[in-house]
């Protein structure tokens, strides 16, 4: 894989860290409904200002509802509550999107991909910006493929330089690299930890190794509320043969199972 | 015949081999019953009067395929914009869906009568009849595609603060666009129809009118070169379209293995 040059850093610049102050941390509280069915008691989660938050839970739990309410997107959940923001504006406009699935769309080459959000807009893209940014995930050279000429790492590194190209404060991961092979989803997580360094993150697994490796505070989210974790000491991302985070991933991992008796040992059979 | 080697050989030889059977089977048939050639002439018979007739038959399927081209491209055209109104605005969907649901099961045949009374015997009710025939299979097709974006990137589109109409037209139209091409390909098997059963209800000219003429005539040859003009000018309308469509859907969705 195409390492990622201390050059194309300086060449990108602004884009890849955003200017301190210029990044909220953001807290959402309130309570979801399914129907008039309970899905998740009251709780609160803060996002602090240019750091990575992990998000674990079974899956149906309501991760991803807190995601889309961060998003501004419809969740198909009724929630009752708030987002605030710390510095008072409204977030619409300062938030990027990257999804298990990359998005990517089949008649646009992996440039036009990239640009897509100007697109979207009506502005004109800057694609000198998106080339530096394809160099800097390593796919310069496949700038002009379309998506289905790529593997599957290359594409989620496509989808990873289109939320670059973005450029915003606040980023949402939503099992980003659940899709991927072991190999492929370890340097993904280096090369999203390195890149989106600096922003808001708010990072939705199912992974207990991937919390525990990119997050800088996670939570275990269930029907009565939130969690805290247990992280190591040191920041993210962490090495995979960090003893400090190995321990942290099997605590995490235990207070996961901790939390669903009796599902553990049925799961191994349908999956 | 072996099947394996029938299926590897080009499908323009294997359709000519099967065009030539056809005609073969359709000889044998009349020298076999020794039926009267004016109730089915054989295929020399009809070839001479394409042959002898060749003018005539000219001057009338310019008519029908001009027609056929027009109706086609104005009802796609009405199609495909009235799928883009339905999908951009949920009012207009309130509205005209149950009036398409209704419209569609009118028997677009039985209105010939009615264009033709209101149109008179030119080409305007042939070609209003082409239209009303494609309309329904191209809106709705397309819009069906266009009802079916993928969830994740509306996401995306939304998160990034696309107008509705962009997305729109950046991702929901290209992403519909090989469910439009299936409804073209409809189209181009619909749209003769369309253009000679308004022959048939009343015209002074095209091959609708000169099959109906020839059939008063007994001259069922004559008949059957029109309709053979009128077959052949379908299939090749069909695998022009057919073309394209292939075209666009392989470059608007991915290629699958």
């Amino acid at each position: 894989m195409t390492t990622t040059g201390a050059s194309a850093q300086t060449k990108t610049g602004a884009g890849v860290i955003p200017a301190p102050g210029t990044v909220p941390a953001i807290t959402v509280e309130g309570e979801g409904y399914s129907g008039d069915a309970l899905l998740f008691a009251p709780l609160t989660l803060t996002l602090p200002a240019g750091r990575w938050t992990g998000l674990l839970g079974a899956s149906g739990v309501g991760k991803s509802t807190l995601l889309r309410v961060i998003a501004g997107l419809e969740t198909g959940v009724r929630f009752i509550g708030q987002v605030r923001v710390s510095d008072g504006l409204p977030l619409a406009g300062r938030v990027a999107l990257m999804a298990q699935s990359d998005l990517l769309v089949p008649w646009r080459d992996i440039l036009g991909n990239v640009t897509i959000g100007a697109t979207l807009r009506g502005a004109r893209a800057d694609r000198d910006r998106a080339m530096a940014l394809l160099e800097r995930v390593g796919l310069a050279d496949h700038a002009r493929k379309r998506p289905h000429m790529l593997s599957g790492g290359q594409r989620q590194r496509a989808a990873l330089a289109r939320t670059l190209m973005e450029d915003r404060p606040v980023i949402l991961l939503d099992e980003p690299f659940s899709a991927l092979d072991a190999r492929m989803r370890a340097e993904m997580q280096e090369l999203a930890g390195e890149l989106l360094a600096g922003r808001t993150v708010l990072l939705v697994t199912h992974e207990p190794a991937e919390a525990a490796r990119l997050s800088h505070a996670a939570w275990l989210m269930h029907a009565r509320g939130l969690e805290a974790l247990e992280l190591p000491q040191t920041p993210p991302v962490r090495d995979l043969e960090d003893p400090a985070f190995l321990s942290a991933q099997a605590a995490l991992f235990r207070r996961l199972r901790a939390r669903d008796p009796g599902v553990p040992e049925r799961a191994g059979e349908g999956a | 015949m072996e099947l394996a080697a029938l299926r590897r050989s080009a499908p323009f030889l294997r359709g000519l081999a099967v065009f030539a059977f056809a005609i073969a089977l359709w000889q044998g048939i009349v020298w076999g019953t020794g039926v009267p050639h004016f109730i089915l002439p054989g295929p020399e018979r009809v070839w001479r009067a394409l042959i002898n007739s060749h003018a005539m038959i000219l001057d009338n399927a310019w008519i029908t395929f001009a027609q056929i081209l027009t109706g086609l491209v104005l009802g796609a055209t009405l199609g495909v914009v009235t799928a883009l109104q339905l999908a951009m605005s949920p009012l207009a969907r309130l509205v005209m869906r149950p009036i398409l649901v209704f419209a569609q099961a009118i028997p677009i045949f039985a209105l010939a009568p009615i264009l033709t009374l209101w149109l008179g015997y030119g080409m305007g009710s042939k070609i209003v009849m082409v239209i009303l025939i494609i309309y329904f299979p191209v809106a709705s097709s397309f819009f069906d595609g266009l009802m079916r974006t993928p969830r994740g990137w509306l996401d995306l589109a939304q998160v990034m603060g696309a107008s509705p109409n962009r997305a729109i037209f950046w991702l929901r139209a290209p992403h519909a666009l090989p469910s439009l091409a299936s409804g073209l390909r409809l189209a181009a098997v619909y749209a003769p129809f369309g253009a000679v059963i308004g022959e048939w209800v009343g015209a002074s000219k095209g091959l609708g009118y000169l099959m109906l003429l020839a059939n008063g005539r007994a001259q069922t040859d004559l008949m059957f070169a029109a309709l053979f003009v009128l077959a052949a000018f379908t299939v090749l309308l069909y695998l022009a379209i057919d073309r394209a469509a292939a075209a666009l859907t392989a470059r608007f969705t991915e290629p699958s293995g």
